[in-house]
């Protein structure tokens, strides 16, 4: 067995991981502070003026990163989900529970920002646009799984039923997707799509990217600190843990 | 094949004793629709508007409301248990009972749905493609409804629980089927929705019963 191979398999014990997620945390958590400062300062200092929606589109800096993380990050719940139920370890399952709130609060932000934006430019809170729908639909699976999990006092019953519903959910992503696009490009008449300027200004596209890092920076430093503490839960009968809060 | 017929036939049977239970969602089917021209007004033009959505979300309901019964009996007694120790296809006996379930709920639906779709005002070539659509559609509801009925088996609040995981994934179920009746209704084909809805069969048949199998075996641990 090769070198990398043994490090992947010796963190994946609860034991070695939790000292090294502790380490890691405060790494991700800076990087996601100085992409995150850099990005709004771009954004709300160096990105032009848009010609069609004036100030009011500068929303954009957080509603597009936070519309994509909210799918990533449902990838990577249902990926470690699969992983635990396939191969058996604790801690992939304990990684894909502490993804989901992160995930969820993505949906939620991105719903809220698409909403307060919708208002100055659509003229409504809220459009049945496919977009919006289904990112509704995918915070409904959110709590869906966090529901499911919550109800389980047993944790490893937990961990499995919501492996289940994680992947169930990942195949139906795209096809919900797809099905509310069809279906809301058959009921408007007037389509409210979003009114993109062709071709973006660099310094807009700059400070959408460096803003999309930060979010991802953020969340593996707020899912690694959520995994510590289940570590902590589930493993406090454990001789080491008693020894590494001594 | 035999399999799958013995599960489905002890269900079948089962429910003959018991007639009452088929009964009650079809009234609750019936109760669901009848209440939205009480609440939107009597306006015909209205109600042949919104008629297939409605019938199509009564239909997501009155199956949703036969779920949760789907294995608890079965789980309180040990019978799954016994399935899930039986040399057969375990797999095929969840197919099975998926298979029961949906004869007792889903097809009365079917059969009905062209008398509520008259009270709507719809006419006779809207009425066929209604049926058609609820009959590829309905065994699609309760084979995804499966998976959500195995995973929330012998929880604490299971019933709500279980419309919160399964109507999210209703969703392209209820856009195509509701879209055939409508496309029907505008003059236009309705074949690409039909045969999205047949994708969707032929996909569910396939996977649902093996998921439910796993969270099955997951909740007998």
């Amino acid at each position: 067995m090769n070198k990398s191979h043994t490090l992947c398999w010796k963190f994946a014990s609860p034991a070695a991981f939790y000292p090294l997620a502790g380490r890691m945390t405060p790494m991700f958590a800076a990087l996601a502070l100085l992409l995150g400062l850099a990005g709004l300062w771009i954004g709300f200092f160096v990105a032009p003026t848009d010609a069609q929606q004036g100030e009011g589109y500068r929303i954009i800096f957080v509603h597009v990163p936070a519309s994509w993380m909210s799918m990533v990050v449902y990838c990577a719940m249902a990926f470690w989900a699969a992983v635990g139920w396939a191969f058996n370890t604790r801690l992939s399952a304990m990684m894909a529970s502490a993804l989901a709130p992160t995930g969820a609060l993505f949906a939620f932000l991105s719903l809220l920002t698409g909403s307060l934006w919708g208002k100055p430019m659509w003229g409504a809170w809220w459009v049945w646009d496919a977009r919006l729908t289904s990112e509704l639909i995918l915070l409904f699976l959110y709590i869906g799984f966090i529901a499911l999990q919550a109800s389980i006092d047993d944790p490893r019953r937990a961990d499995r039923a919501g492996a289940v519903l994680a992947i169930v959910g990942v195949i139906n992503v795209p096809i919900i997707y797809f099905s509310v696009k069809w279906w809301s490009t058959l009921h408007q008449g007037a389509s409210v799509s979003l009114t993109r300027s062709p071709s973006m200004a660099r310094a807009m596209l700059l400070g959408m990217l460096l803003m999309a890092l930060a979010f991802w920076m953020y969340a593996i430093a707020v899912s690694l600190a959520r995994v510590r503490n289940l570590i902590l839960e589930r493993e406090a009968h454990t001789d080491w843990i008693k020894n590494a809060l001594d | 094949m035999s399999t799958l017929l013995i599960a489905m036939r002890r269900d079948l049977l089962l429910a003959a004793r018991r007639r009452g239970e088929v009964v009650i969602a079809l009234c609750f089917f019936i109760v669901v629709i009848t209440l939205f021209p009480l609440g939107v007004g009597p306006e015909p033009a209205l109600l042949q508007r919104i008629a297939p959505g409605v019938i199509w979300v009564a239909a997501l309901l009155a199956t949703l409301l036969g779920l949760p019964r789907l294995f608890a009996a079965d789980h309180a007694d040990g019978t799954l248990e016994q399935m899930a120790l039986s040399p057969r296809q375990f797999a095929l006996l969840v197919a099975g009972k998926v298979g029961a379930h949906w004869l007792l709920c889903g097809l009365p639906l079917v059969l009905l749905a062209p008398l509520l779709g008259l009270q709507f005002g719809l006419d006779a070539g809207t009425l066929w493609t209604l049926m058609l659509a609820l009959l590829i559609g309905t065994p699609v509801l309760s084979l995804i409804g499966a998976v959500g009925a195995a995973l929330t088996l012998g929880l604490r609040g299971g019933g709500v629980l279980l419309a919160l995981l399964v109507l999210p994934l209703y969703v392209p179920t209820l856009v195509f089927g509701a879209g055939a009746v409508e496309a029907k209704a505008a003059g236009l084909s309705v074949g690409p929705q039909l045969c999205l809805l047949g994708a969707l069969l032929v996909l569910t048949a396939f996977f649902a019963p093996w998921a439910a199998k796993g969270a099955l075996r997951i909740a007998l641990e």
